[in-house]
């Protein structure tokens, strides 16, 4: 039961992925995409393909949802009239088959004996380049997770993404308080620390326990040529906010196929991505990983707030982020702030990417793109500006998308969370913990 | 290395759909962000709803091509107001943000498979222009001159796009020149001094962003005449690509969008084109063909963010007028 | 395109010729002269408007009534809420509690455009010259009921060709009134602060106001300009329009208003012609409490009250705080009556 249950959780997340993977198809300009077909899905796109059909008592059962998840790839099909279905997989590996057994007729499950999830299947790709799954439907009993633990999954796996989205939405508000650009390759940034970490643990060998406070020093280190190269020379220049903005999402598309360049379009794992799960209480499962993250999480969102309550430098950027010019009036150097918020906010992006690779799974070159917009609405939910909004948002943005996979499809859970940002900027345009100001 | 058939695909872009698409849209991002200083991030949903409602209402209701694209813009006037009301009385970085999740929420409603039947989800839409092929007035046969050879269905789809695009421009052009532009200029420079004298800058606001969306849905429709809906087209990035040949034409210019868009066009065909054959003849070493195509969307951005810092009014905007809001 | 002050037109100095002191309207009020007190003819009447920002109450006026076809100031001490009175019968902030009228029409949740078109058009106390546009193109902007600046219509010109030459006409004499006919091709963000302060007042005439309020006209304004700029503040009573305006100059308030009413904590401590006012305990308590710096023995002789010409004596004492004001708002020229960041 164990098994299935972290499978029908990951199978939101994995889902959510296809999604945003599917954006990341760039300009191409004629697809010759056949009208639309269900029952089978990017066989075109590539090489490798899973393959199978459902019977029941050899009478083919239509629209049946089938969904192949590995790799960090995700893709789902609906059955056709013959039962069949087929989607096309980017590698050869290993990928997991599931059946969604609320789509089959009632009173009929998948059948097997010798399996606990028999929904649930563990395919290979062989040297064919394609791999088979027959599913053995009968009556029996469903493989069901009920309603509430579903609920608590969830909600762990929200306060989860919650959390890392708060490392990334901190930063961005730090950044934001202090010179006011909506800085849109703060992605990129979070794309910089996994990837950094891939490098120096898959590229140069350093075990993953010494890659990781590399990498996030070295998103430091990005963060601190990212002001002293680009940022503060335009702050000298006088560039207004709307040009600093557009100026972000220039950087933002180079820096995001300047990774394409590197790594392709495909995606990497981290070590230990595949940890096995730990079983806590009740439903509630997780892995090593999944709880190291969530402790890395916490004490780092402490320490940004005891360094930005009680330090002499953290006051200082919240007096930058209260009123720029009182503040170097009042003999604060806001250079060197804006600095140390650049080098803080580059190394909690880091830290955040890491964490995601893990949790997605996989690292991909637009991995940071893909959430810029959840952590622009955590940051705005808050309130612009103010780091503990972002916080608060970030944890919000983190819970709805898990919870509402409970009542829409998995593929629209990013549409919840950003529609919330819609609704709350018409009511609470100030945010959740934002002063109100007068904003219209 | 084949040169000629490299200057000839480059050469022929000029004209090419994807490009009158993208002067049409830049067009209207042009009324929105360079006349009215509204961030509009949302350009590529109100051509994705131009596309799919052009789509839609011929594959799902069997409208003719003409009610299709009344489908479409209208679907995109709807979309414009829904966006502005809530938005339009927030400061400009709010309006950014927002319209950039809307035009997410947009396409992921589009992507998702839950509506599959009408929205064809990942693989999108084709098949829909029997209708609009059938009105071709052209015979059938191959016209033109060198690399402006295309069939007749390739000029019908031109000849309509030209003809949309010149009645866009003449239409900015007209309304920028009268009181109406005056006031939206104004409303750019500094809201509230507009209001101050009297002119109910919400509506005005309101009306930049219905002819914005208006002209980004018709950009769609053409850009979805030739072949096919495809949702992977409808991303963020199109949007930042809008605004990349907006500003190198000139923000607040009437015929800068239409360069931009063309100038844009004629040097990504010819990167796409001459990258991946200097790979292949050793000129570029340590590089694979993808990565060569991959290499030309880094020079957008980097060519993004220098236009921007260095010549923000664009090549034929006036240095004096400098189109950023300084907020 | 320089910016230079000393341009033809509107910066030659006027000190040359003394200025003509013209008659003020007297007899504006009803009954015993009292914070709050009725006015013969009212052009605006407001009643308990309140605006608090988080804990701090911005204005807290019982009742206020303006006086139709006069020169009104509008003054107290940095923070009082002068700015935010403003704002708020101006339509551009909205009141926690409160009601007002102007002309007989309620404005209470009236937009700030809306009220602009009823014939009360304001200046800002940062000049708002929309710099990117031409200081002819500002005019035009100002001028009401225009055809073209309807959508459907400014798509054909044949529709406001006329109307719009009309205007320009209009536009060009009030700008020759202002000495800024010459710049009228001229980018408005080529002018002189003072020519933009100009520029902003002369574009609010173009609506044809009835009440014309100023926020602090004389802030950062070359002091060759100031003169100039008083005479079209006088000129707008003489031409049957009503003045209100916020001001820190004394010197200013004295020489041309007719009324005065001041402003201390959000409420209205004092009103009054300007001679009278300035002897009030209260102006003088809510001016100390701000200026701790003024010289206690002036004021301690005038509190004893036996100085026999009041009017002579008060002059002085006027301009030792005039001094202090002056001083103290070239230093902040922004008063914080916001407490919130303006946006």
């Amino acid at each position: 039961m164990t098994t299935t249950r972290i499978r029908r959780a990951r199978w939101t997340k994995r889902s959510g992925v296809l999604a945003l993977a599917t954006l990341t198809a760039t300009l191409a300009l004629t697809l010759l995409a056949g009208p639309a077909a269900a029952d089978d899905i990017n066989l075109d796109k590539y090489d490798f393909k899973v393959v199978g059909n459902v019977k029941l008592n050899s009478v083919p059962l239509e629209d049946i949802e089938i969904k192949v998840d590995g790799g960090g790839y995700s893709a789902e099909v609906k059955t056709d009239a013959e039962g069949r279905w087929a989607i096309g997989v980017p590698e050869k590996g290993d990928y997991t088959v599931t059946l969604n057994e609320d789509t089959l007729p009632t009173d009929i499950a998948v059948v097997d004996e010798a399996d606990d999830s028999p929904n649930v299947k563990e395919v290979s790709i062989g040297p064919s380049g394609s791999a088979v799954m027959n599913f053995f439907i009968g009556r029996g009993e469903r493989n069901q997770t009920s309603f509430f633990d579903q609920l608590v999954e969830r909600t762990v796996n929200g306060l989860n993404f919650g959390l890392m989205l708060g490392l990334a939405a901190i930063g961005l508000s730090l950044v934001y308080g202090t010179t006011s650009i909506s800085n849109f390759a703060h992605g990129e940034m979070v794309t910089f620390g996994a990837l950094a970490t891939l490098v120096m643990s898959g590229g140069l060998g350093v075990p993953i326990w010494g890659a990781i406070p590399i990498a996030i020093l070295l998103s430091m280190a990005f963060g601190y040529v990212l002001d002293a190269g680009l940022w503060r020379p335009l702050r000298k220049r006088g560039v207004g906010v709307v040009q600093l903005m557009i100026v972000s999402i220039g950087l933002s598309l180079a820096l995001r196929y300047i990774f394409q360049f590197f790594i392709g379009g495909g995606t990497a794992q981290l070590p230990g991505a595949d940890s096995p799960k730990i079983k806590l209480f009740g439903s509630v499962s997780l892995s090593v990983v999944d709880m190291t993250s969530m402790g890395i999480s916490v004490v780092v969102i402490l320490a940004v707030a005891w360094w930005l309550v009680r330090t002499r430098i953290g006051k200082a950027t919240r007096a930058v982020a209260d009123n720029p010019s009182l503040a170097a009036a009042s003999g604060i150097d806001v250079d060197f702030v804006v600095r140390v918020v650049w080098i803080v906010a580059a190394g909690l992006a880091g830290l955040s990417g890491i964490l995601w690779a893990y949790f997605r799974p996989g690292i991909r070159w637009d991995m940071g793109a893909q959430i810029l917009l959840l952590i622009f609405a955590a940051v705005t939910l808050g309130g612009l500006g103010t780091a503990f909004g972002a916080l608060v948002g970030s944890i919000v943005i983190g819970l709805l998308v898990e919870l509402s996979t409970l009542w829409i499809s998995s593929d629209l859970k990013y549409v919840g969370a950003l529609g919330v940002l819609v609704l709350v900027l018409l009511l609470r345009p100030q945010g959740l913990l934002g002063r109100k100001e007068r904003v219209g | 290395m084949d040169f000629l058939q490299i200057l000839s695909n480059t050469t022929s872009s000029i004209l090419s759909p994807a490009t009158i698409a993208y002067a049409l849209a830049a067009v209207g991002l042009a009324v929105n962000f360079g006349y009215a200083g509204l961030l509009n991030m949302g350009v590529a949903a109100s051509m994705a709803i131009g596309a799919y409602g052009y789509a839609i209402s011929a594959l799902t209701f069997g409208f003719p091509w003409w009610a299709g694209m009344f489908v479409g813009v209208g679907a995109s006037i709807i979309f414009a107001l829904l966006l502005g009301i809530p938005t339009l009385r927030l400061r400009g970085d709010y309006l950014a943000i927002v319209t950039i999740a809307a035009a997410e929420v947009v396409r992921l409603l589009f992507l998702t498979n839950t509506f599959d039947a009408i929205t064809g989800s990942a693989d999108g839409l084709s098949g829909y222009h029997d209708s609009f092929r059938a009105s071709n007035p052209i015979p059938d046969g191959t016209y033109g001159i060198g690399p402006f050879t295309y069939n007749a269905t390739g000029w019908w789809v031109r000849i309509f796009g030209l003809v949309i695009l010149a009645l866009a421009v003449l239409i900015v052009f007209t309304i920028m020149r009268s009181p109406w532009g005056r006031v939206v200029k104004g409303i750019r420079e500094d809201e509230d001094a507009v209001r101050a004298l009297g002119k109910n800058v919400y509506a005005y606001k309101m009306q930049a962003l219905v002819i914005g969306g208006v002209f980004g849905a018709l950009g769609g429709i053409v850009y979805a005449l030739p072949s096919s809906v495809n949702p992977g087209v409808y991303v963020t990035s199109l949007t930042f690509f809008i605004y990349t040949a907006l500003l190198l034409g000139g923000a607040a210019t009437v015929f800068g969008p239409v360069l931009g868009a063309v100038l844009f066009w004629v040097v990504q065909t010819f990167l796409s084109n001459v990258l991946p054959a200097l790979v292949t003849s050793g000129i570029l070493p340590f590089m694979s063909t993808t990565q060569a195509q991959t290499l030309r969307f880094i020079l957008v951005g980097v060519a993004l963010m220098l236009l921007v810092i260095f010549k923000p009014q664009g090549l034929l905007g006036n240095k004096k007028e400098l189109t950023f809001v300084k907020q | 395109m320089s910016n230079s002050e000393e341009l033809p037109g509107g910066d030659e100095p006027m000190s040359t010729a003394a200025p003509e002191q013209r008659p003020k309207s007297t007899g504006l009020h009803k009954g015993e002269i009292a914070p709050g007190v009725a006015k013969v003819d009212p052009i605006i009447i407001a009643d308990d408007i309140r605006r608090t920002f988080g804990g701090l109450t911005a204005v807290d006026v019982k009742h206020i009534e303006i006086p139709r076809n006069a020169i009104t100031a509008l003054i107290g001490p940095n923070g009082a809420g002068k700015t935010t009175l403003f704002n708020l019968l101006t339509g551009f902030d909205k009141p926690d509690a409160g009601k007002w009228t102007f002309e007989g029409h309620s404005l209470s949740g009236v937009p700030a455009f809306k009220v602009a078109q009823l014939g009360q058009v304001r200046t800002f106390q940062l000049t708002k010259a929309l710099g990117l546009l031409t200081v002819l193109e500002n005019m035009k902007l100002g001028a009401k009921g225009q055809r073209g600046e309807r959508l459907l219509s400014s798509l054909f010109p044949a529709l406001w060709r006329k109307q719009e030459s009309e205007i320009e006409e209009r536009a060009m004499v009030l700008l020759q009134k202002f000495k800024l006919a010459e710049k009228s091709e001229d980018f408005a963000a080529s002018l002189s602060g003072g020519q933009r302060k100009l520029l902003e007042m002369a574009r609010a005439l173009m609506s044809e106001p009835t009440l014309v309020m100023l926020d602090e006209p004389m802030a950062g304004v070359n002091p060759a300009l100031t003169q100039s700029l008083l005479d079209h503040i006088l000129d707008l009573k003489d031409e049957g329009m009503t003045v209100l305006f916020v001001e820190h100059d004394m010197h200013m308030v004295r020489h041309i208003a007719d009324w005065v009413i001041v402003m201390a904590e959000g409420k209205v401590v004092a009103e009054g012609p300007p001679d009278e006012v300035m002897k009030n305990q209260a102006v003088i308590d809510a001016y100390l409490g701000a200026h701790q710096d003024v010289d206690l023995g002036v004021v301690t002789g005038r509190i004893a009250g036996d100085i026999p010409e009041v009017g002579k004596y008060m002059a002085d004492e006027v301009a030792t705080l005039d001094g202090n004001i002056r001083s103290r708002s070239h230093k902040d020229s922004t008063p914080p009556e916001h407490p919130e960041k303006s946006s």
